[in-house]
């Protein structure tokens, strides 16, 4: 996994509440048994005025021009600034693929579904929830001025607005250990193999039932 | 000691290894894979060299992007029409193949909805942590199971590893007292708490779903209400086992048999709450006061009883809410229109995850019998849930009931709830669906959805627009 330090870059602001995971990739594009090339169908029905196929060239396509990754200023955006429950609905590991493969390298919120947040941090993409109030500042301060860019510091857990006003974040040890390191969550959990298998051991005593070989 | 919910004890007897930060390693007891959210992780296995833990506590079926037509499931993979789909597919087949892990293939009668199978095999038992690359895994929960839907790399995480790194949730009840009124559903319950508490009001909470209203439901019913705790932002959603809970699972092809039950049942019987358990949060909502639901809008949330006005975008106080509604009433194309039964509906929908089960079958041919489907529709489809499913419908005549009123009897399949293979809405076209989300484009582009119990889509499906079943019934 790449690792995430600090990171500054250009923000856009996406203005809509309760963002779900079909509007973050539309499930057509689940189809793929690949890991990358979601970004150009990230919000495939708000960017697009036409129906989005896999394996389509989007070049040609119909866009709509309001949507905000279609406005010239905001191309190159890393930064994507959210609203509440920002990707609530399904599970799918398709929608922090499509952002990172788009270009984002953090998203700003005041508050994410369970399964995204967590999906995000698998990815390299670092979610941060603030305070509704500073999210709305950032929102402000990224309207007013064009190529406004925010800084987001993971070391130091800050967030760095356009002004140079400054917002302190929470987030777990271990992930931002994985984070800030690139490490890859598998091989940190093998380390413990011994704690899994004298585990086991105690559960097939206690539990036998939970441990029968299923035949086809 | 000091009294335990349902979810501390769960998450307890899984705890492998806490750390200081407040995250921990999990056990996962069974795994339920499919065609979807599982070929990168195997993937990533090959790519690491990696072996699956323990091949014994996955099962796979392939369900998101099957077809549900009988002449292209006449030769199994082969006969998919659309080609992505059936590379997915046939890579589900091969993963498994490749590492030894049990699939119920097109072919075979137990393969379904992966959260139709799982209980229905046994597969899934009381006391277990269960998870899928699928956020609807939380139906498992019906059974005192601590389940709930992962990502793609945690599906990884889970093969490689068996374990999971965890943050535990905090406790939330959601407690229904009374009774239910007649052909009011477990659809209608889950519906009437998303409204009540909306979307993101269950968002870091497990929630233990109980009371009479809840105690009194079937074993279909208590999983159409956990299926829905992730609509309600919850990943996990739980009931307690009772003797429901125990006579559903005796007998079934996994469950344990003999000594091994005796002993399996001892330790189920504590799978509830203890009286003084602490939840920090308590919601409760009476059962008389729960009327048929119907979602007018994009969000779970954004639900009415069937005799209520559609709200309004200018009547909400909130801005953001305000601003969602007023999305919502033009995606949905409600302009001039007040009520439920002003909209006229060009399909229906009757299956998915939530309701393909026996239950909400039978339900649903009770409420079209003798009737025929509105003529103004253009599509009524019943989806079971899994091959048995359908076979045991089909036992019962169901399937001709469905028939001689109108509706197609499909092949079991997730189908138009997520519209990942040929069946879906057309653009601005009205559905309603007994699946579980409504969100902009779910069941196809420019689709609009209206979530209901089987018994409200059925009688949607006779009167071609949205009525009460209680007064459909009465004729």
């Amino acid at each position: 996994m790449r690792p995430f330090t600090k990171h500054s870059g250009l923000a856009a602001p996406l203005d809509l509440a309760n963002v779900d995971t079909d509007m973050i990739i539309p499930k057509q594009f689940l189809k793929s048994i690949k890991r990358t090339g979601f970004g150009k169908n990230l919000f495939d029905e708000l960017r697009y005025e036409d129906e989005g196929q896999p394996d389509q060239e989007c070049d040609g396509r119909p866009i709509r021009e309001d949507f905000v990754l279609n406005q010239a200023r905001y191309q190159g955006a890393s930064v994507l600034l959210a609203r509440q429950n920002f990707g609530c609905g399904s599970s799918r590991e398709h929608a922090p693929w499509a952002l990172d493969d788009y270009g984002f390298r953090s998203i700003i919120a005041p508050s994410f579904a369970d399964i995204f947040y967590n999906n995000c941090f698998k990815n390299g993409l670092l979610p941060i929830v603030l305070h509704p109030d500073e999210v709305d500042q950032l929102f402000s301060e990224v309207a007013l001025r064009e190529g406004a860019e925010i800084v987001v510091d993971l070391e130091n857990q800050t967030v760095t607005s356009p002004s140079g006003a400054q917002f302190e974040f929470v987030v777990d040890n271990f992930r931002k250990h994985c984070l800030l390191n690139g490490l890859d969550d598998i091989g940190l959990t093998l380390q413990q193999d011994a704690a899994i298998r004298r585990y086991e051991e105690r559960r097939m005593q206690e539990a036998p039932w939970l441990f029968l070989s299923r035949e086809q | 000691m000091s009294a335990k919910t349902l979810y501390d004890k769960l998450w307890d007897s899984h705890l492998v290894q806490q750390r200081d930060d407040g995250s921990a390693l999990i056990y996962i007891d069974l795994q339920l894979l499919h065609e979807v959210t599982s070929p990168q992780a195997f993937e990533g296995l090959r790519l690491a060299g990696r072996k699956p833990w323990r091949v014994s506590s996955s099962l796979a079926t392939p369900d998101h992007n099957v077809p549900t037509t009988k002449t292209e499931r006449m030769s199994g993979v082969d006969g998919i029409e659309d080609p992505v789909s059936k590379i997915q597919v046939t890579t589900l087949d091969d993963n498994c193949n490749e590492f030894g892990i049990t699939e119920f293939n097109m072919k075979d009668i137990r393969q379904g909805i992966v959260h139709v199978v799982g209980p229905e095999q046994g597969a899934t038992l009381p006391g277990m942590t269960v998870v899928c690359g699928d956020s609807h895994t939380s139906t498992h929960g019906a059974f005192g199971a601590l389940a709930h839907g992962i990502g793609t790399s945690e599906v990884e995480h889970v093969l490689a590893t068996q374990c999971l790194v965890q943050k535990k949730s905090r406790n939330m009840l959601v407690r229904v007292d009374g009774e239910l009124s007649p052909w009011v559903s477990a659809k209608d319950v889950v519906l009437a708490i998303i409204g009540a508490i909306g979307t993101a009001g269950g968002t870091g909470f497990a929630i233990e779903f109980g009371g009479t209203g809840i105690q009194s439901l079937s074993m279909e019913g208590r999983m159409t209400v956990c299926n829905m705790a992730i609509e309600a932002g919850a990943r996990v959603g739980l009931i307690a086992v009772d003797d429901t809970t125990i006579d559903y699972v005796k007998g079934r092809p996994y469950a344990p048999k003999g000594e091994q039950w005796d002993m399996a049942v001892a330790a189920w019987k504590d799978l509830v709450s203890d009286k003084d358990a602490k939840f920090e949060e308590v919601v409760v909502i009476k059962a008389e006061d729960i009327k048929p639901q119907v979602t007018w809008g994009t969000s779970p949330e954004m639900v009415i009883a069937i005799d209520e006005a559609i709200p309004h975008a200018e009547d909400q106080k909130d801005p953001v809410k305000k601003e969602g509604y007023a999305r919502a009433w033009k995606y949905m194309g409600l302009e001039g229109k007040t009520t439920l039964a002003d909209i006229t509906l060009d399909r229906v929908f009757i299956g998915s995850c939530t309701n393909s089960r026996i239950e909400d079958l039978r339900i649903a041919a009770q409420v079209v019998k003798g009737r025929k489907v509105a003529s103004t529709l253009k599509q009524a489809i019943v989806v079971p849930g899994s091959g048995l499913v359908k076979a045991q419908a089909e036992k019962e005549g169901l399937h001709t009931i469905f028939e001689e009123a109108g509706l197609e009897w499909r092949e079991p399949g997730c189908s138009m709830c997520l519209a990942m293979n040929a069946d879906k809405l057309g653009a601005g076209e009205h559905c309603a669906s007994t699946s579980n989300r409504n969100f902009e484009g779910r069941q196809g582009f420019g689709g609009r959805t209206h979530l209901v119990s089987p018994a409200m889509a059925a009688a949607a499906a006779i009167a071609g627009n949205f009525v009460d079943v209680n007064e459909l019934v009465k004729h």
